[in-house]
């Protein structure tokens, strides 16, 4: 049996910025992950790097995690790419709505500015007639996830992190975890499983929200910022069976990136109903948007708590067994905060922010 | 909007001609589907100087007229499901309802990364043919055909009626193997009069077996190639290269609708039964795609099907005898056209294996996994899906080509949007 400080299981973005830091703090560190890489959500995911504002603890974790992913920004892996988020209002309401959007921002260390229509058409030519204006945060950026989650990986590894790549944690034992071939490695055990949590705590309900995304050819410039309609947190945090809300990507290859859309479905399946009512809020946007080639489409599933906050934190009821998981949609960008956090709590350290909103135990109450 | 067929014949190759021939024959309403905007597919596609061969003309003098064929020329398949195809055509969503669906795709060319070949002035060996058929200008040029099997003989053929400067045909098999292979030739009388008068044809035009192009120079433009025989590099100055290592099925639409595949050998094939019934009750594949067989082994396959799919078993049994041996010759074909274990090592550190993505050799030479591979060096994210990398990537031996995603071929945002297509199963790896 094989001894560790810990063992996270689970390399997708999460899991993998957990165990970098905890490497780096020195600790002996396991890493067990059944697929490739930051092959799950991470691999689905748009890679946008946003702080949202809809609720404080997720404006928090959001703003922290962005600091720390600066230390990224010319990591050629990461493909930082600093084209900014554009929220789009479509109305005077929507558009009256972002002075006190960009208050709170301020509050949180984010600077963001007030667009009036027709600086919003400067800046995005292809937008269709009649929007409002809307709400630029330069600083903000887009990454390509999966070689940032193989990045943290290897220099865990380097920092003699120990991989158990294909191999699957089966279930939690006594001080540590049995994997599917046998093997028991000991030692505290932090789950990083994403939508896969509940097969090994149970007692933590989780959800796997789908969604859809479909990629172009190239049209460099077709867009340059990352567009999103300010009622997007409405679709993120609203129940409706499925949402879609106009969220656009410039990748950098020159490829544009559409999304999104939200519903509780277990399958893989493509639902081209989905995908109609994504992509026909799209083309409201972006009228031209029709005539580019679509090179393909593919689903991919959120994590998603309760509350949809995320569980960050010792498991009540288990020794040693902390949890880092149900970031729904914003894994990504607050996956450095969430490592962050966790290893703080580890350490019996106070956090650089107040961990109580993450907190497994309310999932208990 | 959706139009519905009893059978649906999805490729108008001779499988697919055969399909649709037979299965019209029994009164069925039957769609016949292709991308190109004539039928013929790759092996009869249309010469702008040739006359069309008389079996090709038969072919499609067969399927002309007919009051119940829709003949869906220039439409490219999106996606499908078990009972229906979303198409584009004219750049507009259809979609074709059905309730036996013929696959006959054929099959692509086999192209193998060496150093130089993503030069322009680098073809496929039937890339560079189907070129020249459709009118690009090749008189004069000097030209190189190289690679593996029967296809090059055709490519030169047709490249030397075009006024192209042949300058050699190199076939990677080695002497003893093509001996072998022609000494069992006159079993099948039909392919050895074609050897014969291929080879008239290219009278006075080298051919030599047990030759690899290593690589191809030239700055913006093909300059030369470097050929190896046995132990001896061999310099020869050139205008274009047309290079193929033989084909490959194209199984894509088949294994997005979940149908099985036999994965026993590098590249996957179509798995079906005597009746060319796949794992999937209502679909049927013939020709290339369950495996390379060549035009007689599709005629027949691609007749089996349609008469099985317009439920005529009696019809379908009737052709086995005439399928096994058709199919012994795919089995010749394969053996004796096996490539040399060298082909698979011309590339180097900074060979392009992903041309979509512009992916090298050296960033996918640790990783034994498709999918590990393409999210950490995007190769096979481009157009082609992998249709080229990742077909490449298997005959190298480095690891199986990975699933495809809808889309099947790229297709405008708007056809996706339009359709009233209901869901499309993820039957392929992650």
């Amino acid at each position: 049996m094989s001894a560790f400080d810990l063992i996270v299981v689970g390399a997708g973005i999460v899991g993998a910025a957990c165990a970098d830091l905890a490497a780096a703090e020195g600790l002996h560190v396991a890493i067990v992950e059944p697929g490739p890489v930051g092959g799950g959500a991470t691999a689905a995911s748009m890679g946008h790097l946003v702080v949202m504002d809809d609720d404080p603890a997720e404006l928090a974790l959001s703003r922290y995690s962005q600091q720390l992913w600066e230390a990224y920004a010319d990591l050629p892996e990461a493909e930082f790419s600093r084209c900014g988020t554009l929220w789009i209002a479509r109305d005077e309401h929507e558009r009256a709505g972002i002075a006190a959007k960009i208050a709170r921002l301020a509050q949180a260390g984010v600077f963001a500015e007030a667009i009036d229509a027709n600086a919003l058409y400067e800046l995005e030519p292809e937008l269709a007639p009649g929007l409002a204006g809307g709400m630029l945060v330069a600083e903000e950026a887009v990454v390509y996830p999966p070689r940032v989650a193989e990045f943290l990986v290897k220099r865990a590894t380097a920092r003699n992190a120990r991989l158990y790549l294909g191999r699957r944690a089966q279930r939690l034992v006594a001080e540590g975890v049995a994997l599917d071939d046998g093997t028991r490695l000991s030692g505290p055990v932090l789950v990083a499983t994403g939508c896969a949590v509940p097969e090994l705590l149970p007692m933590l309900p989780m959800r796997a929200r789908k969604g859809h995304l479909v990629i172009t050819e190239r049209y460099p410039a077709f867009v340059r910022h990352q567009l999103l309609e300010l009622g997007y947190a409405d679709s993120a945090h609203g129940n409706a069976p499925v949402s879609v809300a106009f969220n656009v990507q410039p990748r950098p290859t020159g490829q544009v990136l559409i999304g999104s859309s939200r519903e509780f479905d277990d399958s893989r399946d493509i639902s081209m109903s989905t995908v109609r009512t994504m992509l026909s809020r799209a083309f409201a946007f972006l009228p031209r948007l029709r005539y580019l080639q679509a090179l393909r489409i593919w689903t991919g599933f959120r994590p998603t708590t309760p509350d949809g906050r995320p569980y960050l934190g010792a498991v009540p009821g288990l020794r040693n067994v902390w949890v880092a998981a149900g970031h729904e949609g914003l894994g990504v960008t607050t996956a450095f905060g969430s490592a962050g956090l966790l290893i703080d709590q580890l350490f019996g350290r106070r956090p650089a922010i107040d961990p109580a909103p993450y907190l497994p135990l309310r999932a208990l109450a | 909007m959706a139009e519905r067929y009893d059978v649906l014949v999805v490729g108008a190759g001779p499988a697919g001609l055969a399909a649709t021939q037979a299965a019209a024959g029994y009164g069925a309403r039957v769609g016949l589907v292709d991308a190109q905007s004539t039928q013929g597919g790759q092996v009869w596609r249309r010469d702008v100087r040739g006359a069309v061969p008389p079996d090709a003309a038969a072919a499609f003098r067969a399927v002309a007229n007919l009051p119940n064929l829709d003949w869906l020329a220039q439409t490219q398949i999106v996606a499908a499901t078990q009972n229906e195809l979303l198409v584009e055509h004219d750049a507009r969503a259809r979609s074709l309802r059905y309730d036996k669906l013929v696959l006959a795709c054929g099959a692509r060319e086999l192209l193998l990364p060496f150093p130089g070949w993503t030069l322009p002035g680098v073809f496929g060996a039937g890339g560079a043919q189907a070129l020249v058929k459709q009118g690009w200008p090749i008189a004069g040029k000097r030209v190189v055909v190289a690679g593996s099997g029967p296809l090059l003989l055709a490519a030169a053929a047709t490249l030397k009626k075009h006024g192209a400067n042949v300058l050699g045909i190199y076939e990677q098999a080695a002497p003893a193997q093509l001996a072998a292979f022609a000494s069992r030739l006159w079993r099948w009388p039909a392919k050895a009069a074609q050897a014969v008068a291929l080879r008239a044809a290219l009278a006075g035009v080298t051919y030599r077996a047990g030759a690899v192009v290593a690589a191809a120079h030239g700055d913006a433009q093909l300059r030369a190639i470097e050929l190896r025989i046995g132990k001896q590099m061999r310099q020869i100055d050139c205008d274009h290269l047309a290079v193929g290592y033989g084909l490959v099925p194209n199984v894509e639409l088949a294994e997005l609708l979940g149908c099985a595949l036999d994965a026993s050998g590098r590249h996957p094939r179509v798995a079906v039964d005597a009746d060319q019934r796949t794992s999937l009750a209502n679909v049927y594949a013939a020709g290339e795609i369950c495996g390379i067989g060549g035009r007689d082994a599709a005629r027949i396959e691609g007749a089996i099907a349609g008469h099985a799919a317009a439920g005529a078993m009696q019809a379908a049994q009737a052709m086995q005898s005439a399928r096994r041996r058709a199919r012994r010759f795919s089995a010749l074909l394969e053996m004796h056209f096996a490539l040399d274990p060298r082909v698979r090592e011309l590339a180097t550190d900074d060979t392009v294996v992903c041309r979509c993505e512009n992916v090298a050799w050296s960033a996918l030479r640790d990783f034994d996994d498709a999918r590990a591979a393409k999210l950490q060096t995007r190769c096979g994210m481009g157009a082609c899906q992998g249709r080229i990398c990742g077909t490449a990537l298997a005959e190298l031996g480095r690891y199986a080509r990975g699933g495809l995603r809808p889309p099947i071929f790229p297709a405008r945002l708007a056809t996706l949007a339009d359709s009233d297509f209901a869901s499309i199963e993820n039957q392929t790896a992650q």
